[in-house]
């Protein structure tokens, strides 16, 4: 930014605002590392450029805590315009928000609130943006809904960590919630558990077989998945599905309350056909409140050392909170792997147990579900030959036939296969065992 | 399909608004949250108590009042995201309540500027409030004053600090919080009766399960587990003198007979029906004996004793503890996980379940109006919430709410009959017990600490620079003394080594909170306002299970600690 910023009105200006900080910044207390600790520095939080990912509900809280932290120079990126169903917590918004981007709406209104704060908003995806722009920032602060996006930042630092240079590395600090429940971690990339490593903590879903929806549906659910996944298909298929047009969920529901009456299954109604086909999470404002106000707690700490912080290597890096049953937090140190196809050695391959009479197909319909795995579109090659490929439609047309094949046929006990998956940057590297 | 009738509406607006809530508490909560009024009396940088009502604002608590007679300062504007500028000089009450009525148009806020002191010498001046909310420093008087109202009318209150990284806060329920709709993790839910079964449910395994050796694959690869486990036991019993397996080997033994019984010469190498058979043995096979805080619940006073005027639980509570006296079993819940079947066969196990929860619920309902006859009470409970009972009799909670232990005005603090139980986890490695009683000392230095004789204003400790040193040195020793009188009351002691390393965690505790000097940090008050919310949205919809009583924060450790005072 060239813009120079000019003095502003002196109350701006004025340090009375931060009196209640400036106590902490001022005076080294009995756990402050003396080393690190310089009684009475604000630079290190005011010039800390740092990012925000996600404008919702986490977004919205993170950004007023970092304004509130004594942050001067914060960006936030986020894809999606405010919808009627953020209002129950994303404070920053209005109902005459609605339609707007969440990125520019927060921005604007952290910005009016908390004076001498700069907040640059970018509405669009984290992958639009490469390394030259990350690399810009002193920290990363990470509220997302989505595992993906989460690995893909993840990926992304991790491969920016240049040995020589200490610059290079981000700290990650990410935040999830889903209902009363959420946590709070601080990655070093290449230094600490990455998001990869601690991927099988967040599993997926089991999906229900598609024979179950097809031919023996006994919940609600199934049915709903029915109208979602095949009724769709067969009535409707040259019509895009919109999960947030009301006429498509309308569709949806009576299709599925048509199948539900058919095989007596009660409970179907329009809020379930709306949670299952938009696999919405419960969400409220008091529990991203914990859990991006612990995440800002660590920015801070980690920006002016008034504190030690989660995430220092060989500490407590991870806080999981649970507030449904009493109040019961977690805090613990989860220990990097070896073998994380994205930070661990290159030269180890993760074990993949794989069954030798089952089909790739299966096996890349599996990848998808196992929580260490978690790849949607993966494309997969051995040292020698590639088995399927997904990036390219020439090369999907070459190697569709080996969906076929028996796994004990392509690959033997023991080689090693590498994974890719559009979504992410990085290659995952396995090593075949033969299961039943 | 063209010619069925047009569907159900949509949602309404309000669904909408607060569907990602509603698919917690349901409409139910979402009543009990829109006819509750929160009081928030403020104190200090005043922080907290607005963050707190912020999480409560957004999802639609129906009134909220502040009490603030703070006048906006420069301070302020670092650290109260609910004021600006151009309200300095202004009451603080009065525009952190105009702020946050913004966030929800649904919901009334109102304000008082009145000084504590005065405004709770008038007469009735708590009684709109459904839940008190007080953040502190305040006069020890007036808290007792609030806390004697709250054990009048029966109302939760809560008691909260946030300073510098550390906060806490204390909860005075009601001295009978029962809970019904606890939310238990689907997992610890299912109640199948395996070692229970009833006629119908016998009936309806030797149906499914007849000729199963010679039935086609698909038929035996589509046998509910349920009827399977029930069959298998059944042959089981014929050799073991109508004994189900009793302990770890057996349960193991009669898994393998399981286990075997699976065809593995399909495609598959196996059959998915059997897998869950397999691995519902071990949790399935156990008696189904309630828990003993529910057995507790039968034999309480309230429960023993139904009166015209006892609140529902208690007669729902007499009537469940009848039918296990009888019985030795709770009520059947009814519900039954998804399982590997064909449709048709699935939905008549559901309705053989089904059933008997209804048999179940009538008779506890015989017994209920039973009691309402005999009680002459005029309003008969609602069969949907005897329903709910009999549903989730197993997971329900009783949570005793006791006054809140607080600075005393004069003399020493007293623990009562929970001194035991704390000295005991005084020493625990990561306690925060002694944070809790550097909290407590921290109170004690704001009560013998006048500034300016009215306490509209106490003084806090380490305000300034040059108080730290000496502040520090008297908050510890007041935590130390706290600490020493505890270990007294219990009647116990501590070895010099734990005695060494208490008063190390005291006075580390005591400084970290003196060089706050009072300040609250941002980030650490929305921590809590976030857990305190989440209490008071779980203490108004009386679902799920709220803190018992006491919670602290570290915010140096991002850790948490809940215990009983």
């Amino acid at each position: 930014m060239a813009e120079i910023s000019t003095q502003e009105s002196s109350s701006e200006n004025s340090r009375a605002r931060w009196t209640y900080l400036d106590k902490i910044l001022n005076r080294p207390g009995p756990f402050t590392d003396p080393d690190a600790f310089i009684p009475g520095t604000k630079e290190s939080v005011e010039r800390a450029k740092i990012l925000v990912i996600g404008a919702g509900g986490l977004g919205c809280e993170i950004l007023k805590n970092l304004a509130l932290s004594g942050f001067k120079d914060i960006h936030v990126i986020d894809m999606d315009t405010i919808d009627v169903s953020n209002l129950n917590r994303q404070f920053l918004f209005r109902a005459s928000d609605v339609g707007s981007y969440k990125a520019t709406v927060a921005a604007r209104f952290v910005e009016s609130r908390v004076k001498g704060v700069k907040i640059t908003p970018y509405c669009g995806k984290i992958q639009d943006k490469d390394e030259e722009y990350y690399m810009q920032f002193a920290m990363i602060v990470c509220g997302l809904d989505s595992i993906e996006a989460r690995r893909w930042i993840n990926a992304t630092l991790v491969g920016m960590v240049d040995g020589s240079n200490p610059d290079s590395l981000k700290p990650l600090i990410d935040g999830g919630t889903e209902g009363f429940k959420g946590q709070a971690r601080v990655i070093l990339p290449t230094m600490t558990s990455c998001i990869e490593c601690q991927l099988d903590m967040h599993a997926p879903r089991a999906a229900v077989p598609l024979c179950t929806l097809a031919t023996i549906p006994r919940q609600p659910q199934h049915c709903i998945e029915w109208a979602h996944i095949i009724a769709w298909e067969e009535h409707r298929k040259d019509m895009t599905l919109d999960t947030d047009d009301p006429e498509h969920i309308t569709w949806l529901y009576t299709q599925a309350l048509a199948r539900a009456a058919e095989f007596n299954i009660p409970g179907v109604t329009y809020s379930m056909t709306q949670g299952v086909v938009k696999n919405i999470i419960p969400a409220i404002a008091s529990t991203n409140a914990i859990v991006a106000a612990a995440c800002c707690n660590e920015a801070f700490k980690l920006s002016s050392n008034t504190n030690p912080f989660l995430g220092f290597p060989g500490t407590e890096n991870y806080m999981m909170y649970t507030g449904d049953e009493s109040v019961y937090t977690y805090t613990f140190e989860h220990q990097k792997k070896d073998d994380c196809p994205v930070c661990g050695s290159d030269t180890i391959a993760r074990p993949i147990t794989v069954s030798p009479s089952s089909t790739l197909q299966d096996f890349v319909d599996g990848l998808a579900e196992r929580p260490e795995a978690q790849l949607k579109k993966p494309s997969i090659r051995t040292g020698s030959k590639s088995l399927y490929v997904q990036s390219m439609e020439s090369l999907e047309l070459q190697t569709r036939h080996n969906l076929e094949r028996k796994m004990s046929d392509l690959v033997d006990e023991g080689e090693e296969i590498v994974i890719t998956d559009r979504a992410f940057p990085t290659q995952f590297k396995y090593k075949v065992v033969f299961g039943k | 399909m063209a010619d069925l009738p047009p569907p159900v509406q949509g949602p309404t607006a309000k669904e909408r608004k607060y569907d990602r809530q509603l698919r917690l508490w349901g409409a139910n909560g979402q009543i009990a949250l829109e006819n509750s009024h929160i009081l928030l009396v403020n104190s200090g940088p005043g922080v907290v108590g607005v963050e707190t009502l912020k999480n409560l604002v957004l999802p639609g608590i129906g009134n909220f009042t502040i009490q603030d007679s703070a006048v906006v300062s420069e301070a302020d504007l670092g650290v109260n995201f609910f004021l600006e500028e151009e309200h300095l000089g202004g009451y603080r009450a009065e525009h952190t309540c105009n702020l946050l009525k913004e966030l929800n148009p649904d919901v009334n806020g109102n304000f008082i500027t009145e000084p504590i002191d005065t405004w709770l010498s008038n007469p009735d001046v708590l009684s709109p409030y459904t839940l008190i909310l007080v953040i502190a420093p305040i006069k020890p008087e007036l808290l007792a004053k609030i806390s004697t109202h709250a054990n009048t009318a029966l109302i939760p209150f809560f008691y909260v600090h946030s300073v510098g990284f550390y906060s806490h806060f204390s909860v005075h329920l009601p001295p009978a919080f029962p809970i019904v709709d606890t939310h238990p993790s689907p997992e610890t839910t299912t109640d199948l009766r395996l070692l229970k079964p009833w006629p119908e449910l016998l009936e309806y395994v030797a149906l499914k399960t007849r000729d199963l050796e010679s039935m086609s694959a698909d038929d035996h690869g589509h046998v509910p587990f349920v009827a399977l486990l029930l069959h298998y036991l059944e042959e089981w019993k014929k050799e073991h003198n109508g004994e189900v397996p009793q302990n770890y080997k057996e349960k193991t033994a009669f898994r393998d007979i399981v286990s075997k019984a699976a065809r593995t010469n399909n495609a598959e190498g196996g059959e998915e029906n059997f897998d869950e058979a397999v691995a519902a043995v071990l949790k399935s096979l156990n008696p189904p004996e309630p828990s003993s805080t529910v057995k507790d619940i039968f034999k309480a006073p309230e429960s023993l004793l139904i009166r015209q005027n006892s609140p529902s639980f208690w007669v729902i509570a007499n009537a469940i503890g009848l039918f296990y006296t009888k019985y030795g079993v709770l009520p059947v819940p009814g519900a039954v996980p998804d399982m590997k079947a064909r449709s048709a066969d699935y939905i008549e196990l559901q309705n053989v379940y089904k059933s008997k929860a209804r048999k179940d619920l009538a008779e506890v309902l015989d017994s209920v109006r039973f009691l309402e006859r005999n009680a002459g009470r005029s309003e008969p409970i609602e069969e949907k919430d005897v329903e709910a009972f009999c549903k989730n009799a197993a997971h329900i909670k009783l949570v005793r709410g006791r006054p809140l232990l607080t600075i005393p005005a004069e003399g020493e603090l007293k623990w009562g009959d929970r001194a035991k139980a704390i000295a005991q986890t005084l020493t625990f490695p990561d306690s925060l017990v002694p944070l809790y009683i550097a909290f407590l000392a921290w109170d004690k230095f704001v009560t013998t600490h006048d500034k300016d004789a009215s306490l509209v204003a106490p003084k806090v400790p380490g305000e300034a620079d040059s108080d730290v040193e000496a502040d520090t040195e008297k908050v510890t020793g007041m935590a130390v003394h706290i600490a020493n009188q505890l270990v007294k009351e219990a009647n116990t002691s501590l070895d010099e080594d734990d005695l060494s390393t208490l008063n190390k965690q005291l006075s580390d505790f005591s400084h970290e909170l003196v060089r706050a000097g009072g300040a609250e940090l941002h980030n650490i008050s929305a921590v809590t306002g976030g857990t305190v919310s989440q209490e008071i949205i779980k203490v108004i919809t009386e679902q799920y299970v709220p803190v018992d009583n006491t919670c602290i924060f570290d915010g140096v450790k991002s850790k948490t600690a809940v215990f009983r005072v």
